[in-house]
């Protein structure tokens, strides 16, 4: 069986498409695929991008009322399963959203889903590439029932490409009564103020971890951040502690970056943090354990102190500009 | 306040991991507490706290027989725990999990049901969101803060920008970020408790959840496992007082500067 037709879930973010949509557009497309999309809120008015991308109609299921995604997105993609037949599989971006929409139409459907995909193939079938062990393995996984199989793709995992399509031709798509499970409602969004190219986007990334020993002293990756013209990332074991917001982490539970350069700074390099920052196109680390597991995979790594290194660091870099 | 707690004991992080022959993952040595489930557990017992009443049952599955990991949630303070645990249940996937706990939860009928966003081990990560569509509950995941007031529940839920601030009735399903609260550390007192606090063991034969758990039950397979890609460790030098200068020169090298 080959794939004939996949659905992607695409996410609305303010103006535009969110990159990892258009990742799962650009690559369901070079799978041979018939693409349809499936959006919310405003997603809609961005039709002429999903066409752009390789979607050929763009279900709408149209303004929440506050309600959180997951329940009447998924909803509607069960109720478009009911009505259309299954396509070969539906993917959705790893987001807080994606994931909620997976799980609730996972269970609904009664079919499985497989998570953190990074590879898509088709070998006469769908196969899904995994990243375990701090990405050192990837496992290959299929569905064995019937369909349609549900898969939650990382970001990055994909280039953006783009297949000068005409406008998806937008559908409706209702979820019908979500009931006691769509009672969850939004009553306000902070925005938190960001300064700086975004984490995910920056061709640098400066992160910091445990070894810079109190929270004050991650002022010092921020101030490197910004004399790069890079972004501020951080570990998870920063994050948990209430150093920096959850939005800084960068790993399995954080944010995928491929930066054309990351600098650890007093990251010891735990599986759950590499998964996340491997596929950098260069790796700078500094750690004053030099059996460090970071050096491992670093192109360049300095054993010494980052409380003498950093501040260094920032003086050469405020001695050029 | 009744609050079910679900939590997973997990092979240690810090040790070595690896793929038994049926590419399931080892779990055959000391099972704990997996670290992202205490912020649960902690989260539980300060809400039942500030209600007044109520108690919190850890609810778990696994295929081993080792209970360290959820007599350590008994010993921070949660009243009893139902544990699912056969050699059946293993290879079950995020679906069977689900199906498996909210069998479970089903006769508990809590107020609010707490996980966390993922396990430490198969981070698969949908689970929370499966187990609310199959109690028919609203869910919140991503949490970073919690208050209940009366029959409302108020999140403070994680957003790529920022964060929302969602309301929903209750009965509800709430998956927890690290950070939320700062989990206790059980205290003598405490793991002395833990020792004769009820711990309830069923299999899936019980529940009559044979077929959909298992490997049998997951309707996905493994088909191969290789070697990623490897990235090769490059030059490394001890700092001498010149380690900022040998990053700048190599930030130069590739036209970073």
């Amino acid at each position: 069986m080959t794939i004939s037709n996949i659905w992607v879930v695409v996410e609305p973010s303010s103006a535009s498409l969110t990159t990892t949509s258009l990742e799962l557009l650009s690559h369901a497309r070079s799978l041979g695929a018939s693409v349809s999309a499936i959006t919310w809120g405003d997603g809609a008015s961005n039709a002429a991008q999903a066409g752009e991308y390789g979607a050929s109609t763009l279900y709408d299921v149209g303004d929440l009322a506050g309600a959180l995604p997951g329940v009447p997105v998924a909803y509607a993609i069960a109720a478009l399963v009911d009505s259309l037949g299954a396509p070969d599989a539906i993917l959705l971006p790893t987001s807080y959203d994606g994931r909620d929409i997976a799980g609730r139409l996972s269970a609904k459907l009664d079919r499985p889903v497989l998570t953190n995909v990074t590879g898509l193939l088709d070998e006469g079938g769908l196969v899904t590439e995994h990243p375990i062990f701090g990405g050192s393995q990837t496992v290959r996984a299929r569905f064995t029932g019937e369909g349609p199989g549900i898969v939650v793709v990382r970001a990055k995992s994909f280039a953006v490409e783009s297949a000068n399509g005409a406008p998806a031709t937008i559908v409706s798509a209702s979820s019908g009564d979500t009931g006691a499970a769509g009672a969850a409602k939004i009553l306000t969004s902070h925005v938190e103020e960001r300064t700086g190219p975004k984490l995910e986007e920056a061709s640098v990334v400066v992160s910091g971890g445990r070894g810079l020993g109190e929270a004050d002293k991650y002022a010092l990756i921020e101030e490197a951040a910004k004399l790069l013209n890079g972004a501020p990332g951080a570990s998870r074991a920063i994050v948990d502690a209430g150093w920096v917001p959850y939005s800084h982490q960068v790993g399995q539970t954080g944010k995928t970056v491929k930066p054309t350069v990351y600098i650890a700074c007093g990251i010891s390099g735990a599986t759950q943090h590499m998964v996340g920052m491997k596929g950098s196109k260069n790796i700078v680390a500094i750690n004053k354990d030099p059996d460090a597991p970071i050096f491992q995979i670093a192109d360049f790594g300095i054993v010494g102190d980052v409380h003498k290194v950093l501040p260094a660091l920032i003086e050469a870099l405020k001695a050029r500009s | 306040m009744n609050i079910v707690v679900c939590v997973k004991q997990i092979p240690d992080p810090a040790a070595p991991q690896s793929l038994d022959a049926s590419f399931n993952l080892d779990r055959s040595g000391k099972l704990i507490l997996d670290e992202a489930d205490t912020y649960g557990v902690e989260m539980a017992l300060q809400l039942v706290d500030k209600a007044g009443s109520g108690e919190v049952t850890v609810v778990s599955m696994g295929s081993g027989t080792d209970l360290a990991g959820v007599r350590n949630a008994l010993a921070m303070g949660a009243a009893k725990a139902v544990i699912v645990s056969d050699e059946s249940l293993r290879g079950t996937d995020a679906l069977g999990t689900a199906k498996v706990l909210a069998k479970v939860i089903e006769g508990i009928n809590p107020d609010l049901v707490l996980c966390a966003t993922e396990s430490s081990d198969g981070y698969t990560g949908t689970t929370p969101v499966q187990l609310a569509e199959l109690l028919s509950l609203p869910s919140i995941t991503f949490a970073k803060a919690i208050t209940v007031d009366g029959e409302t529940l108020k999140v403070e839920r994680q957003t790529e920008s920022g964060y929302d601030e969602v309301v929903s009735p209750l009965p509800a399903l709430v998956s927890v970020t690290a950070g939320v609260v700062e989990p206790r550390y059980a205290s003598f007192k405490g793991i002395m408790a833990a020792k004769s606090k009820p711990v309830e063991t069923l299999s899936a034969a019980e529940l009559g959840l044979e077929g959909v758990t298992g490997r049998a039950g997951a309707r996905q397979e493994i088909t191969a496992v290789v070697a990623a890609e490897s990235r090769e460790a490059g030059e490394k030098y001890v700092d001498e007082g010149d380690g900022a200068q040998k990053i700048v020169a190599f930030l130069e090298s590739i036209k970073v500067l």
